[in-house]
């Protein structure tokens, strides 16, 4: 197999057996790309996440297009991207494709409407383990709070919310060093 | 024309979707269910559950089904996925060669110290905007968000457990 395919091959089993979204895959990239293929040096790996992590987009998507670019170009970012993407691609068609037939079933009706609140109850508990990870006070609380309160209440887009506090630190930036 | 749409849409949510894939959701929902309601609410957490189920992103899960679903066709799906990756690919390839310089930038530094705790808002945002009546239909969706809550937070029970817990309960409750 030449390296495209070993390429491919390795991504699509990355994407294969990552469940749970981005961090979940870390450990596996790791794993495949630095530990067994030896494509990229640890240190190498740790810039591509830091790379990954400081642009908007999917992680996941975003280390794989890195990591593929780093061993074969542009060609390479893409057959990465590619692998990544087929194994959820696919499950997810088959299910699009079906799911409506099946949630007519009232078994399946009646599993879904307990595992909606479940779900929201998932979604709930990082807004407090990110919270302290980043180190929000009482006093900084006011961020979080004010954008999430614009995006529910009001309507406001994410979008802008995004734009807002970007610029906002970079003002805040200027400010202090101008201080 | 629908696809344009489609493609338009997950271009905006790749392009500014920040601060993983929870974070996101409030990208996501903000765009499918409350502006172009290509979906109900019930249905979007569905697919968030599905998709924590499944392997892969919830932004690429989210693109290749609501692509399928909006459009009735396969085509949708890849217009939808290949648009929510291209930013990514447009921004790699553009810093890669002077990813140094990028990092070491102070505006850089400083927007990203601006976006850190409006994360933890658009993840806020998102648990708040799934908080309807359609996924909270009496009491007992109440008492089972807060029993998922405190398995989740304080037992950490993996996620995939908790929904097929719930799954389970469902069949007991209703």
């Amino acid at each position: 197999m030449n390296l495209y395919g070993k390429i491919f091959c390795t991504f699509a089993k990355i994407g294969l057996f990552t469940i749970g979204g981005g961090y979940a895959m870390l450990p596996l990239v790791q794993k495949e790309v630095v530990d067994r293929k030896k494509w990229l040096s640890s240190e190498e790996f740790i810039d591509l996440l830091a790379l990954s992590q400081s642009i908007p987009g999917i992680m996941a998507i975003n280390i794989s297009i890195a990591a593929g670019y780093k061993l074969k170009k542009n060609k390479g970012s893409i057959v990465a991207t590619l692998g990544t993407i087929l194994p959820s691609f696919v499950i997810i068609l088959a299910i699009a494709m079906f799911f409506r037939s099946f949630q007519e079933n009232p078994y399946i009706n009646k599993m879904f409407m307990a595992i909606r609140p479940a779900v929201v109850a998932l979604v709930a508990v990082p807004v407090f383990t990110t919270a302290k990870e980043i180190g929000i006070t009482v006093k900084t609380a006011i961020i979080p709070l004010a954008s999430a309160f614009l995006i529910w209440y009001w309507g406001v887009s994410p979008i802008y919310i995004v734009l807002i506090a970007a610029v906002g630190g970079i003002i805040y930036g200027k400010l202090k060093k101008s201080r | 024309m629908i696809y344009v749409q489609l493609f338009y849409t997950y271009l905006k949510i790749g392009l500014f979707g920040f601060g993983g894939g929870y974070a996101m959701l409030s990208f996501i929902q903000h765009e499918i269910v409350d502006k172009h309601n290509w979906l109900s609410q019930s249905e979007f957490t569905d697919i968030v559950a599905v998709s924590q189920m499944t392997p892969g992103p919830i932004g690429i899960n989210s693109a290749t089904y609501i692509g399928y679903v909006i459009t009735g066709n396969v085509w949708g799906s890849i217009v939808a996925t290949v648009a929510v990756c291209l930013p990514s690919f447009a921004l790699i390839l553009l810093i890669v060669g002077s990813y140094e310089r990028f990092r070491s930038n102070r505006y850089v530094a400083d927007a990203f110290r601006g976006l850190r705790p409006v994360t933890v808002g658009l993840i806020a945002a998102a648990t708040l905007l799934l908080m309807n009546p359609e996924n909270f239909v009496d009491y007992k969706s109440v008492l089972i968000f807060a029993v998922a809550f405190a398995l989740v937070k304080f037992a950490k029970i993996h996620p995939v457990l908790m929904i097929v817990l719930a799954a389970l309960l469902g069949l007991f409750l209703y």
